[in-house]
């Protein structure tokens, strides 16, 4: 075993990583300037919001990831912080990018049918943006969106939206800086810091993760309402943001970095995956029962739009990708410490937390297309691509930022080099 | 030949409990077992014990509960006596799940605690196997097999050098069975 790690590594981002998460960006902007000149406005819009959410729903769990290792004063992740801490640092930008998106959405008008009208509405939050809706005598009036616009107008909508990012944002910020205080000052004080905005912001986020996915994609559909929906997506951005992290960790190792990372810490974050796996569909269960069982009209229709023909084969497809394939992959000790069945794992996780987005945000916005198979796309495959081109971008140039791979004073840090399990 | 049957080196310190078995290891004197009052971290690999296959009993455990309750309640509401449940149809997956998932939890749990009973000879009532009692309490054991082809002597300087603070030659296997 290595014992002599160097703790002053930098990482430096260069070579090949660089060059094709650039090519990826600009596949992205491409897709995104066809898709609207091919007339696919409302899709490629549908697109950019799934993405922009999903960035962001990273980047958030990777602040809820630090913080929850400084509440619970875990010692093992000590020495991978860095990474969700790099995540927390490219928020800002994925926060700015997914409100641009929501504004743009929300302003932009096109020319579309509703329940078989032709109507003017905004690409996207169209059930309840468009005008009219909450005009009486408007042929558009609808009195249930009307009753529901002191908490579904743009004004309030916005205003939310701006605060739980800033927030989230600040707190991520906050953890990173301090950690790289206590790298110069050492000592507790940072480290009891931490712990005090950590457990400030658990408490803020757990209140307001719901709101945050029932403004954002629940809302798409705003006649619907489930109160499952905000934990279901915390699940979602949970497990998909455990297995980013751990698929940033592999690729960083075999570029030769972070070699004090062994095989128990990667098993740690597969029973993570693995668990919070279970949970997620835990979750998606609840809601589906209770659901299919009381059988109310304006529950059920959520579940009847996945059902018609066009979306059900990947309405099926999102279960075994994020239940069977964790369950039967990593579920043995065995298979969540040989690294590329892992590897396996999360990039089937990240694909999959992706249909799971694509299967909440698609039925309410672009509706059904003519066939299962033309669901996806070169749009959704583009969109995807240039997304994940800017977060790779991103979050490999935040890490290149930091001055150490590790935080060399974290008071855990040699229980977290001594994991063993 | 002397009736000893096992050999006992009582430490104080887990450490030094370690740091025994090591320099018995080193001269070739195989250890019988080990028995400390709490789990100390490391110690299963460097005895050479096998991981536990505590796992695929739950696992069996698990399938079995899952199987058995699935089975019942497909009789009782499916296939026995058909029952219209909020119009729904006779044989509603859905709503056995949770059910199906409480049984296999409930199974895995018990077949494990009962697994574990069998395997290390424990169960309510029954004496359990202890060599010296004090390793239940404030202290770490080293067992040996006195059968072995080394000198008493040898071993009992061995145990002294690690820091043991007490060298017991037992002349019955478990002390807790009177």
């Amino acid at each position: 075993m290595n014992t002599h790690n160097s703790f002053d590594e930098q990482f430096e981002f260069t070579g090949k990583v660089k060059t094709y998460s650039l090519a990826a960006i600009a596949v992205g902007v491409i897709t995104i300037l066809a898709g609207f000149l091919t007339n696919n406005g409302e899709r490629t819009f549908a697109n950019l919001l799934l993405m922009g959410y999903y960035f962001a729903c990273v980047c958030i769990a990777g602040v809820f990831f630090c913080a929850l290792q400084y509440v619970a004063q875990a010692g093992w992740s000590a020495s991978l912080i860095r990474i969700p801490q790099a995540f927390a640092k490219v928020l800002p930008v994925a926060a700015i990018l997914l409100l641009i998106i929501i504004i743009a959405g929300l302003t932009l008008t096109h020319t579309t049918e509703i329940e078989g009208k032709q109507v003017i509405a905004p690409y996207l939050y169209k059930v309840w943006h468009q005008a009219g809706v909450t005009t009486p005598g408007s042929e558009n009036y609808d009195p249930i969106l009307a009753g529901k616009s002191g908490f579904l107008n743009m004004k309030f909508f916005l205003v939310r939206l701006v605060l739980f990012l800033g927030g989230y944002t600040i707190f991520g910020l906050l953890l990173a800086k301090y950690s790289e205080t206590e790298d110069d000052l050492g000592g507790l004080f940072y480290y009891k810091k931490s712990f005090t905005i950590s457990a400030a912001f658990l408490v803020v986020f757990g209140f307001t993760q719901p709101i945050f996915s029932f403004d954002v994609i629940m809302s798409l559909e705003a006649h619907w309402f489930s109160t499952m929906f905000g934990w279901y997506n915390f699940a979602a951005m949970w497990v998909s943001s455990l297995a980013v992290i751990t698929l940033v960790i592999i690729w960083l190792r075999t570029q030769g970095y972070m070699q004090w990372i062994t095989q128990d810490h990667l098993h740690s974050l597969g029973q993570l995956i693995f668990g919070f796996s279970i949970f997620w569909t835990y979750v998606w269960f609840a809601q589906f029962l209770l659901i299919y069982y009381a059988n109310l009209p304006e529950e059920s229709v959520y579940f009847f739009r996945r059902w018609e023909p066009e979306f059900k084969p990947w309405f099926w497809l999102t279960i075994v990708l994020n239940f069977m394939a964790p369950l039967l992959i990593i579920m043995a000790r065995d298979s969540k410490r040989i690294t590329g069945v892992l590897k396996t794992t999360c990039i089937i996780l990240v694909i999959g937390h992706w249909l799971d987005y694509f299967i909440m945000i698609m039925p309410g916005t672009v509706g059904p297309q003519s066939e299962w198979y033309t669901e996806i796309g070169l749009i959704e495959l583009g969109v995807f691509v240039g997304f994940a081109g800017l977060f790779i971008f991103l979050t490999l140039n935040a890490l290149s930022k930091f001055k150490s791979l590790i935080p060399k004073k974290h008071p855990f840090l040699q229980e977290s080099l001594h994991h063993h399990i | 030949m002397s009736s000893t049957k096992y050999i006992l080196g009582i430490f104080d310190d887990p450490d030094e409990l370690m740091h025994g078995i090591d320099k018995l290891q080193k001269n070739s004197i195989p250890i019988y077992d080990v028995y400390t009052p709490m789990p100390i971290h490391g110690i299963d690999a460097k005895l050479g014990i096998k991981d536990s296959r505590l796992g695929y009993a739950a696992f069996m455990f698990g399938c079995m509960g899952g199987t058995t309750i699935f089975t019942l309640v497909y009789y009782f509401l499916a296939h026995d006596w058909p029952m219209n449940i909020g119009g729904k149809n006779f044989f509603p997956i859905p709503d056995f799940i949770p059910v199906t998932f409480e049984w296999t939890v409930l199974f895995a749990s018990y077949g494990m605690a009962f697994t574990f009973f069998f395997a290390t000879h424990l169960f309510p009532g029954r004496a359990p196997r202890v060599m010296d009692l004090r390793a239940t309490n404030d202290k770490f054991v080293i067992a040996i097999d006195a059968k072995g082809d080394v000198p008493h002597e040898d071993i009992n300087t061995i145990l002294k050098e690690a820091g043991a603070v007490e060298v017991k030659h037992n002349d019955r296997k478990y002390v807790s069975y009177e």
